[in-house]
């Protein structure tokens, strides 16, 4: 066994996944790749039954606000082989939309929900897509970078409850 | 023949003194009768009230040492004192009754609990002349109480307007139910043998057989030990207020002094059961002759307060059953010994009483055939009844290096064990 | 007559004497079957990722300690870690040592409190718990001599530890090490053989390994599935590759599995406590390390095994004295994924014992 996880190099992760699923692969760099999300799933179901890349364990799922995009991190690791590959996705910063691999790795369950949560970001195909954290009708998602400068803005003290009080943060009901 | 009046060892004999006095002095059957229960039942309430106050202490202190800790220590010299300013403490605090909830049931609960509580202590002989009412269907008499209390906690649960009440009460009617039989069972054995139902019968019947009848009926022991752990709502059948699953069960609404109630009345019933378990298997008052020299009243409440003991120890120790496994202990466990332990007693009694055999010689033979009887079927039944959980080893496989047997992997599946 | 019948939801928690914090269960009931599972969390949210894009690299440690308040040693030790891989900073060998030591006693007392904890679930009446804390107490009592605290430590820093040891703690470490043999075997006596607990346990919360792979959970409650990974060896952080310790597996995935692996853990941890004593060399405890440093830009994901599960730090750096992203892969919410599945067909009580078995800690589930 090997005594350490190593990385598959992102060119040859993306040499296997433009095999498996053509078009799919957006970007390549040496720790990662960066795939189309409305391939997501179809890459995603290769790399899990895949015997030889075999990534059936989702280590994490993150995603960071980019400013003029989001972006979602996928770390996998198959345990059998002790190897782990990196799978970014892209999404709009308007309207950010990422198909949901919750039917591929069910523990992305939780994930999607606190990403959507704290970052906003839709995963359509989700079984169960409501805030994880925060309680519904917050206004906004905390974790993007702009929360702050949000229309009516965050004024501390006054956002607690905002079903209640809509004027106090600004006028408008999020419905999210 | 009446001993004296300061004959401390009984105290039954200072009260047949003053009933004497007031015979002579022309009262009326009627007011002898009167005098007689009011003292009696006086001296009752008071030696519960004082019991169950001392209990909560002891209690506190036992589970304290069994768990690594010093127990209340602060108020009053040892923490003596504790019971009374927790009473304090609840007396002083609201009474509160949850929104929709059925106010008169509610509040009637906590007090009708207290009745049957009570009650039991009426027939249990503290000494030779020291029963308040010598039935003679008392075992009968104790069943029934026992039985009262499924509809008292129930009205608990119910009157609360809350789901973990709720779901409590229900627990409790589905496992009083159940373990009323074994018990009852379990009790048959003994007045098979004692020929009597009457508690102070069955004291005497150990007591000119010079034996105790947890040796004759050591199955019959262990069974209405056990269904009585779960008729008092202890570990490891305190599925009723079990506070790791559903908070507190059926008092879980109730405050102040009601809980208090609750609370007193669990170790009221506690005692009660240590007591009966002392006089119907221990031999009550009479303990091979020492009653000659201590109070037979002292050797009883010793006895009681002995068996009490194991109630805490099985509180401090044991986690608790799941409800179906609490029922199928019921019906799988205790009924089938219970019905062995009928039978073999009815055999034996049979045997006893139709060759006419001095006790002297048969009654050893038959203690000796009981416990061999009981240690084997409890081994053996229980060896069964754990069958299906010890599939496993108890101690968890080590591996030395990164070896995954993941599913699929036919080449790395694990070995079956 | 038709009868009409409504199902019976009932709440467990948010404030539950089992649930461990403020962690609610909503659970739709059959009788006392339960048919339908939800889990709300986030009552102990602080918003700690977004706080953390705030603050400095250093100052962000203390977030850690509060993440998993029972295992405030791995969290510093994670995060720490993290920082260093994506700076590249290298920390002397007597900090390793050190640092491995803490986090290993750190995972004795993480499990003592787990495994007593799941013993009360089961219905012993706290008993257990203060048995567990015994040992627990002599392992804070030496984090406060290391460092002053007990809970939130905040012993680690980027590149070593705070403080060096006092002269009296290597004393007090060797007698509480040659002492836990002994108290692992009674404990395992007292609980391991109870009949009671085995039938409340066995059989519970059967999580299968293709679900304990494909829901992402860790630590014991993967290698109680039957799957023999942990980080420790799987991907040797620090410098667990020099220690000599096994896995303990369990056999079927249920509650009484995931229990006797945190058992046979303490005993693995005390051997790797007694070698960390044995090769601890003396020198320097931190590295010389600049209180605000950059480091370069880049991303990393970094992960330990904590005694909760695999705690994972995805670090985003923009070259700022500040990070960028600081995301934490909690294990404590992640376990929780295969809950639903876990409880559904069970019993209230069962539900109880399971999450007492997953070991979940609401500081970190929420963070």
């Amino acid at each position: 066994m090997a005594s350490a996880t190593t990385l598959v190099p992102g060119p040859q992760l993306a040499e296997r996944i433009s095999a498996a699923v053509p078009d799919s692969v957006v970007g390549v760099q040496e720790g990662w790749v960066e795939v189309d999300a409305g391939k997501l799933l179809d890459v995603g179901r290769f790399l899990h039954d895949d015997r030889e890349l075999d990534a059936r364990y989702l280590n994490q799922l993150g995603a960071v606000d980019r400013f003029d995009y989001f972006e979602v991190v996928y770390h996998l690791t198959s345990l059998s082989h002790n190897h782990e590959m990196v799978l970014k996705v892209r999404a709009d910063h308007d309207e950010p939309q990422v198909p949901s691999v919750v039917s591929v790795w069910y523990g992305a369950h939780l994930q999607e929900r606190e990403a959507y949560d704290l970052m906003g970001i839709r995963f359509p195909g989700h079984p169960d897509m409501k805030r994880l954290f925060l309680w519904e009708g917050f206004p906004g998602h905390p974790l993007r970078k702009d929360f702050m400068s949000l229309p009516g803005g965050f004024k501390p003290g006054l956002q607690r409850f905002p079903k209640e009080d809509p004027e106090a943060w600004g006028g408008e009901f999020r419905a999210d | 023949m009446l001993a004296n009046w300061y004959d401390f060892r009984d105290l039954g004999n200072g009260v047949e003194r003053l009933l004497e006095a007031l015979r002579d002095g022309g009262a009326s059957d009627g007011v002898i009768y009167v005098v007689a229960g009011a003292l009696g039942a006086a001296a009752i309430l008071a030696l519960v009230g004082l019991t169950t106050l001392i209990n909560i202490w002891i209690e506190r202190r036992l589970i304290g040492r069994i768990q690594v800790r010093r127990g209340p220590n602060r108020v009053g010299p040892f923490g003596l004192l504790q019971p009374v300013a927790d009473a304090l403490k609840l007396i002083q605090k609201e009474a509160l009754q949850p929104y929709n909830a059925d106010g008169l049931v509610f509040s009637l609960a906590p007090i009708v609990i207290f009745v049957p509580a009570i009650l039991a202590f009426a027939v249990l002989p503290w000494g030779e002349k020291m029963v308040l009412a010598d039935l003679n269907v008392g075992v009968l008499y104790l069943l029934a109480l026992g039985s009262t209390n499924t509809i008292i906690v129930f009205m608990a649960g119910y009157a609360s307007n809350n789901k973990y009440a709720l779901l409590g009460s229900m627990r409790v009617i589905a496992m009083l139910i159940s373990y009323e039989l074994p018990g009852v069972l379990a009790l048959l054995g003994v007045t098979l043998f004692a020929g009597t139902m009457s508690l102070s019968g069955i004291v005497a019947f150990q007591d000119t057989h010079w034996t105790w009848l947890v040796f004759l009926q050591p199955l019959a022991l262990l069974i209405f030990f056990i269904g009585s752990t779960a008729e008092l709502n202890r570990t490891p059948a305190d599925i009723a207020e079990a506070e790791s699953e559903i908070v507190a069960g059926f008092h879980i609404e109730y405050s102040g002094m009601k809980f208090g109630l609750f609370y007193a009345v669990e170790l009221v019933n506690a005692v009660a059961i240590s007591a009966i378990v002392a006089s119907l298997f221990l031999g009550g008052w009479w303990t091979f002759g020492l009653e000659q020299w201590v109070p037979g009243w002292l050797i009883f409440i010793g006895k009681a307060y002995a068996v009490y003991f194991v109630l805490i120890w099985f509180r401090g120790t044991l986690p608790r059953f799941r409800i179906d496994q609490l029922m199928a202990f019921a019906w799988k466990f205790l009924l089938p010994l219970a019905v062995v332990n009928v039978f073999m007693s009815a055999t034996e009694v049979f045997i006893w009483r139709e060759y006419e055999l001095s006790a002297g010689v048969v009654l050893p033979i038959f203690a000796v055939v009981n416990v061999a009887l009981a240690g084997a079927l409890i081994a053996g039944w229980s060896r069964v009844m754990m069958q299906p959980f010890v599939r496993f080893p108890r101690r968890a496989r080590l591996v030395s290096d990164i070896d995954v047997p993941l599913p699929g992997d036919a080449a790395r599946e694990p070995a079956a064990v | 007559m038709p009868i009409k019948t409504e199902p019976f939801v009932m709440n467990i928690g948010p404030q539950h004497p089992s649930t461990h914090g403020v962690f609610r269960m909503r659970v739709t009931l059959d009788g006392e079957r339960i048919t339908d599972a939800e889990m709300v969390i986030g009552y102990l949210h602080r918003s700690m990722e977004k706080l953390a894009e705030e603050r400095t690299w250093t100052q962000n440690i203390p977030f850690t300690d509060r993440m998993d308040y029972l295992a405030a040693m791995t969290g510093n030790l994670g995060y720490c870690i993290a920082v260093e891989r994506l700076a590249g900073i290298e920390v002397p060998e007597r900090a390793q040592y050190l640092r491995v030591m803490f986090a290993e006693l750190q995972r004795i007392a993480s499990h003592a409190m787990a495994n007593g904890t799941f013993i009360n679930d089961c219905g012993a009446w706290q008993t257990p718990l203060f048995y567990m804390f015994r040992e627990r107490e002599k392992i804070l009592d030496l984090f406060e001599m290391a460092c002053g605290a007990r809970l939130t430590l905040n012993y680690m820093r980027i590149g070593g530890v705070a403080f060096d040891l006092p002269d009296e703690f290597m004393p007090r470490l060797q007698s509480l090490i040659d002492e836990l043999p002994d108290r692992i075997a009674e404990y395992e006596g007292l609980s391991l053989e109870n009949e009671i607990l085995l039938m409340r346990s066995r059989d519970i919360g059967v999580l299968s390994p293709e679900l304990a792979i494909n829901a992402s959970v860790s630590g014991p409650m993967l290698r109680g599935s039957g799957i023999a990974w942990d980080v420790r060896k799987a991907d040797p952080y620090s410098i667990y590759d020099r220690f000599d310790f096994d896995i303990p597996v369990g056999y079927n995935g249920d509650c009484y599995d995931r229990f006797i692996v945190r058992m046979e853990e303490v005993r693995q941890s005390v051997r790797i406590v007694k070698q960390a004593m044995e090769g601890l060399p003396a020198g320097n405890h931190l590295a010389d390390v600049p209180l605000n440093f950059r480091p370069p830009e880049g991303e990393l994901y970094s992960r330990i095994e904590s005694p909760k599960g695999e705690l994972g730090f995805y670090l985003v750096s923009d070259g700022g004295p500040v990070p960028y992203r600081f995301h934490v892969r909690s294990p404590s919410l992640i376990n929780l994924s295969a809950l639903r599945e876990m409880v559904i067909g069970q019993s209230v009580a069962d539900a109880i014992v399971t999450l007492g078995s997953i070991d979940i800690n609401v500081g970190e589930v929420d963070r």
